[in-house]
């Protein structure tokens, strides 16, 4: 069990729990969460080295690193793990959310007990992305959730006991109609005779769920996964969770959790029921379609930066679910390359939320600006994450738009000229005009709250970031920037599961003209 | 052509951002100056270098056996791959799937417009030395800032330029949008300023969603974003200009001109294609509608004014429809488009700028005007055919003409704007009323000012009179109207050029404030002035009819003079006497201090309304962005989000509370009500087993 490197994700955190457990002070926690979310990247990076070895030697085997240990025979749970480049792409980005969480995290109240349920959360965070057992997925899923009511609840600001609440119920909502969808495709495993089993691979390679339950257990899975992906109309404990987690509670929601409902969405509802996806598409791409521009035009008017960038939140995610929708090899290649590009950008944007918000005590944008002149590191950081946002090329939001709009485009056209309807075309053009408004959000707060003369003479005493401050918004800057210069790179390597022979949803989608 | 050279002129720009931006603080300032300058020095040369071996080596690459220009793809990379290369059995590749390239293509535009960005970038760089300082020498605050953000600009216009494919123009257009909003921002402080630099942003932004879309139309049908296969359609003239199978050729020929392209309200989805792309190039150019950017963008140092808004970034929308011209040669109602579009704004522009009171934004719509007339040049461009005047037109004569304006125009307006920048810097104001009679303070501005407006009003022999004498030529090769309206708009330009210069140098006597006599501006300034002064002198007897034209075959021949001896004079003499008309009248009307101008203003006060507020279109745009989309569709959209969505959510809750306050009355612990309900379900369950029974 141990040879296997994917064990280790779960591992280090479980052992960075024990040593948080027999720290005496401050410098213990932090040394702990350090040099445990250190070893996490370098064994992401390690991991990647490696997986591309093992490609380039022509490994052509769907997932690698698989493994499968018997939990509860009795139901055929297993620990089963394994990853292909989707995976490995978000174990990164986890990786890199959580070192620079704990570095925005340097003088939180409470450390001992903040970094336990933080690093319990981020477990659960990896244990769900090696995972490709259903069930010890939405265990670990469960395992994420849960912590996040006690950060929230404790550590919090504002209205911090509603929104806890409100995040947590309307999570779980979506877990209940995950569980009953999970249980479903279990039922459904296997052709009758044969034992069933709730890994993901054998599930699809079975191929026995019949169309009539796909049906019924395609939307279960989707919108429970949907949920936390802040899909419209389920999106609304986006808004109140993030203005009131504290800054690495809302890097890593926005970061990583909200990934898992895109991760989830395609690895559970298109990967395991493609003709369901291929029939129901239409109706999440609706809803999904309507999340890209109404989190854009509600974020236009929000006065608390963290509403709009939870709204904005709403914006990037929904064009993450919007992609994968396509069902079409650029765009949803374009859409993980927006979940890493999202996760990076957000957490940036919180982070510098949270170390503003930490100085002036303010973040309503009416009581603040000039900020340039006053803070001009952490502005700086906050335009470039808004260029990211806004899709400046050089930086990671401009490649995963680009994908997706080029797949979606394309898919729209073959809809439409082999007689399928124009949906996907209309709403393509739709999401495209998601960048304009994009653009006028973002640099609405840019010119609010850091350019034009200084809002508050108190303000100007303030200090501009620590070292710790600057180690975190730099190391997200690098990634964004290397995703943005490098795209081919990222991209290469969510292309390959795209591939209509594993994923058979694609094969339905053959393009008839070009 | 061996490829360092071309990266070089891409890397130099780049890594001095980087280090200027990054390490910038840690210099002195003047120092940051220094090292902007010769960086763009050395791209300078290096771009000089490139173009001279392309036009003049001979090199095969270069050139054809024929004399024809060809295009060359220096290097060409993978950036971004969409979809996969189709392979066949035998591992050849079948067709080259979708993918962001980056490269350097060099063609004659290209090659022409290297020259024109470096050698604007250096005037610029020089004379920011000297601009950006007050008047004791000592450099602003974010000098560093400034050239960095120069080095970030000169690199995104060069890499559009040489871009080999839609898509990498596309991003260097976001990248030059982006270095434009940051470089109107510079004085961050000012409100002014920062809104300036948010509406040109946004504005070009909305017109870049239409240029997306075009790109996504033309690369769905054609299969491909490169340039050198989108534009290798075989019409007559085009042998071996571009490199690519007659395959491909044949292919996009008939996606285009047979339309096997589906129509979409009654016109080809290509000719829809091409006007959404169009739509990017207005936004970029300031076209009408989408001009509304371009005069407050002016609020940016006025170096910035004179390198991106006046010569390189906004003709970029020029650029982008010369580049794909082959394409837009075949849907002629597109290029109609581009007629009138840039016919209207010519006029509009030009209209505007002789009722302005502020002589950064008379150049600013003079600018407008100027591009107007690059677009009804690429517009009017048919093959062959004879002129209203019964002469043989050249072939492709508007699209030398439109890229000979462009070059020329670069040269004076880039001088007007220096100029205008060293009268600002000391006099302190934007308004000519603020200077009057500065010619004998400040001589060698004056000069230099007075050779750019005869540029620009056309008089031989300057830079202007050679590029506008074509375009007319051009316009009334394809048509009298838009000839004579074009004529017309040229002899507004004359006179509002000469209004300005009259009001700013002579008009009255300066009035001298105190000890502060207006004075000729450091070397670092004038130099710029003198050369580009100069470079307006003789640009116009560039032969461009040899070095650049749509499909690479000459149209003339190469000597110096050429551009003379091919005149066509019979435009040339209307041209002329137009433009001097202009001048007289200007002359007449401001050269000394009379009650003529208020007289007319009086006379015609509903016209000066509405030239001096921009035929309102600001106005309208406020009332539509902020009464409309911020008022009627973002408030209604948060507050339904917040009311009735999350609303409902909530009432999941409340309800779900309420049913439990409801119920909790059940377990009061009363034994009591207990054996009350016990009996009583007792009862009801023997009653039922007994009707079952019976």
């Amino acid at each position: 069990m141990f040879s296997n490197i994917l064990i280790y994700f779960v591992l280090i955190p479980l052992l960075m729990l024990a040593g948080l457990g027999i720290s005496r002070n401050v410098k213990q926690i932090r040394a702990v969460a350090v040099v445990g979310s250190t070893a996490l990247i370098a064994l992401s990076v390690y991991l990647l080295v490696d997986y591309l070895g093992q490609r380039a030697a022509g490994n052509e085997a769907e997932m690698l690193y698989t493994g499968s240990w018997s939990w509860f025979t009795p139901l055929n749970i297993n620990l089963s793990v394994g990853v292909d480049g989707i995976s490995i792409a978000m174990l990164i980005l986890s990786s890199f959310i959580l070192f620079t969480g704990s570095f925005a995290s340097w003088k939180i109240d409470q450390p001992k007990e903040f970094f336990l349920w933080l690093i319990l959360l981020s477990t659960g965070v990896y244990g769900f992305f090696i995972s490709i057992d259903i069930f010890t997925m939405f265990m670990f899923y469960e395992v994420a959730l849960i912590p996040m009511y006690l950060l929230i609840g404790v550590w919090g600001s504002g209205k911090k006991n509603y929104s806890a609440m409100k995040l947590t119920l309307m999570l779980m909502g979506g877990s209940a109609f995950l569980m009953l969808g999970l249980i479903g495709i279990y039922y459904h495993s296997a052709p009758a005779g044969q034992p069933l089993t709730w890994n993901l691979l054998e599930i699809a390679h079975n191929n026995a769920i019949s169309t009539g339950w796909q049906h019924f257990l395609f939307p279960m899975t989707f919108v429970g996964f949907g949920v936390l992906g802040a899909m419209f109309p389920f999106h609304t404990w986006s808004p109140d969770g993030h203005a009131s987690a504290p800054t690495a509670v809302s890097m890593l929601h926005a970061g990583v959790l909200m990934k898992l409902g895109g991760y989830g969405c395609f690895r559970v509802s298109m990967y395991l029921m493609p003709e369901a996806a291929n029939d129901l598409a239409w109706i999440f791409l609706i809803l999904t379609g309507i999340s890209v521009v109404y989190g854009a035009f509600s974020a236009c008017v929000q006065t608390d930066l963290k509403y709009i960038n939870a709204y904005s939140s709403v914006s990037h995610c929904g064009l993450v679910l919007f992609a994968i929708l396509m069902i079409n090899t650029t765009a949803m290649t374009g859409a993980i390359m927006q979940m890493l590009s999202h996760g990076l950008m957000t957490a940036l944007f919180f982070a510098l939320i949270g170390m503003i918000y930490g100085r002036t005590h303010t973040r309503d944008i009416h009581e603040m600006g000039g900020m340039m002149q006053i803070l001009p590191y952490l502005s700086v950081c906050y335009v470039i994450a808004g260029f990211a946002s806004l899709g400046l090329p050089g930086l990671s939001g401009f490649v995963a738009e680009m994908t997706i709009f080029v797949g979606s485009f394309e898919q729209g056209m073959i809809d439409y000229l082999g007689g399928a309807g124009s949906l996907r075309l209309v709403f393509t053009i739709i999401a495209c005009c998601s960048i304009v408004i994009t653009a006028v959000y973002i640099l609405r707060v840019v010119g609010k709250l850091l350019l034009g003369p200084v809002h508050d003479d108190h303000h100007r005493q303030l200090t501009d970031a620590t070292w710790w401050e600057r180690l975190s918004t730099a190391t997200l800057i690098i990634c964004v920037a290397a995703i943005g210069c490098f795209p081919n790179f990222f991209e290469q390597l969510i292309r390959f599961t795209f591939n209509p022979e594993f994923f058979r949803a694609l094969a339905a989608n053959v393009p008839v003209l070009n | 052509m061996e490829s360092t050279m071309p990266v070089l002129i891409l890397a130099i720009p780049l890594f001095t951002f980087l280090l200027l931006g990054l390490l910038g603080k840690f210099m002195q300032r003047g120092m940051a100056g220094v090292i902007g300058t010769s960086a763009m020095g050395i791209t300078l040369v290096l771009s000089y270098i490139t173009a001279f071996t392309y036009f003049f080596s001979g090199n095969p690459l270069f050139i054809s056996a024929g004399g024809d220009r060809l295009q060359a793809v220096i290097f060409n990379t993978v950036w971004l791959q969409f979809t996969p290369d189709q392979i066949d059995a035998a591992g050849q590749i079948v067709k080259h799937g979708l993918a962001i390239k980056l490269g350097f293509l060099l063609d004659s535009i290209s090659a022409m417009m290297l020259v024109v960005i470096t050698t604007i970038s250096f005037m610029v760089h020089l004379y920011s030395n000297g601009y950006m300082r007050d008047h004791h020498g000592v450099c602003e605050k974010g000098f560093q800032r400034f050239f960095a953000y120069l080095s970030l600009f000169s690199f995104s216009m060069l890499g559009l330029v040489v871009a080999t494919n839609i898509f990498q123009m596309y991003i260097f257009w976001e990248l030059v949008g982006a270095s434009s909003y940051l470089l109107i921002g510079f004085y961050y402080t000012k409100p002014s300023a920062v809104s300036a630099s948010k509406k040109a942003f946004i504005v070009t932004r909305f017109a870049d969603l239409g240029f997306l879309i075009g790109i996504l139309i033309l690369s769905y049908y054609t299969g491909t974003f490169n340039f050198t296969e989108l534009t290798s359609v075989p019409v007559e003239g085009l042998n071996d200009v571009y490199a690519v199978s007659a395959g491909t050729a044949e292919h996009i020929r008939s996606i285009f001109a047979d339309s096997k392209a589906p129509l979409f309200m009654g016109a080809s989805v290509m000719t829809w294609a091409l006007v959404l792309i169009f739509m990017g190039g207005m936004g970029k150019s300031a076209m009408m509608p989408l001009h509304i950017w371009l005069p407050d963008a002016m609020e940016g140092p006025t170096p910035v004014s004179a390198l991106i808004h006046a010569a390189t970034m906004v003709v970029a929308g020029v650029y982008l429809v010369a580049r794909l011209f082959p394409l837009f040669l075949m849907q002629t109602s597109a290029l109609d488009i581009v007629t009138v579009v840039g016919a209207v704004t010519a006029l509009y522009a030009a209209m505007v700028a002789c009722a302005q009171i502020d002589i950064k934004r008379v150049l600013a719509f003079s600018t407008i005007s100027q591009i107007a007339f690059m677009m009804v040049s690429l517009g009017v461009t048919r093959i062959a055919h004879t002129d209203a005047l019964g002469h043989e037109v050249h072939e492709g004569l508007g699209y030398m003409a439109s890229m000979f304006h462009l070059f020329t125009h670069a040269m004076f307006k880039a001088l007007l704007f220096l100029g205008a920048g060293a009268l600002i810097h000391a006099i302190g104001s934007n308004d000519y009323t603020a200077m009057h009679g500065l010619r004998k303070y400040m001589p060698v501005t004056h000069w230099t000012f007075l050779i750019g407006c005869l540029a620009i009003a056309g008089i031989i022999p300057f830079a202007g009179f050679f590029s506008k004498d074509e375009i007319l030529t051009a316009c009334f090769g394809h048509s009298t109207v838009w000839a004579i309206w074009m004529t017309l708009v040229a002899g507004l330009t004359a006179f509002y050029m000469f209004r300005l210069y009259f009001l700013i140098f002579w008009w009255k006597e300066h009035k001298v404030h105190g000890e502060h006599v207006p004075h000729d501006q450091p070397w670092t300034m004038t130099l710029p002035l003198i050369i580009l002064a100069a470079i307006s002198c003789v640009a116009g007897f560039v032969p461009f009819g040899n070095l650049v034209t749509w499909n690479g075959h000459p149209i003339t021949g190469a000597g110096f003079f050429t551009n003379l001896d091919n005149l066509n004079w019979n435009v040339a003499v209307i041209s002329l006497c137009v433009a001097i008309i202009g001048i007289l009248v200007a002359m007449k009307m401001y050269r000394k201090e009379n009650p003529l101008p208020e007289k007319m203003r009086s006379a015609l006060p509903r016209l000066w309304d509405w030239c001096h507020h921009r035929f309102y279109w600001d106005e309208l745009y406020m009332f539509i962005t902020h009464k409309i989309i911020f008022d009627r569709v973002c408030k209604p959209i948060a507050w339904f989000d917040r009311h009735v969505i999350d609303g409902t959510m909530d009432s999941f809750a409340t309800m779900t509370n309420r049913l439990s306050v409801a119920i909790k009355g059940l377990q009061s612990g009363r034994i009591q009500n207990y054996v009350w309900v016990y009996l009583l379900g007792a009862l009801v369950l023997a009653v039922v087993t007994m009707l079952c029974v019976l």
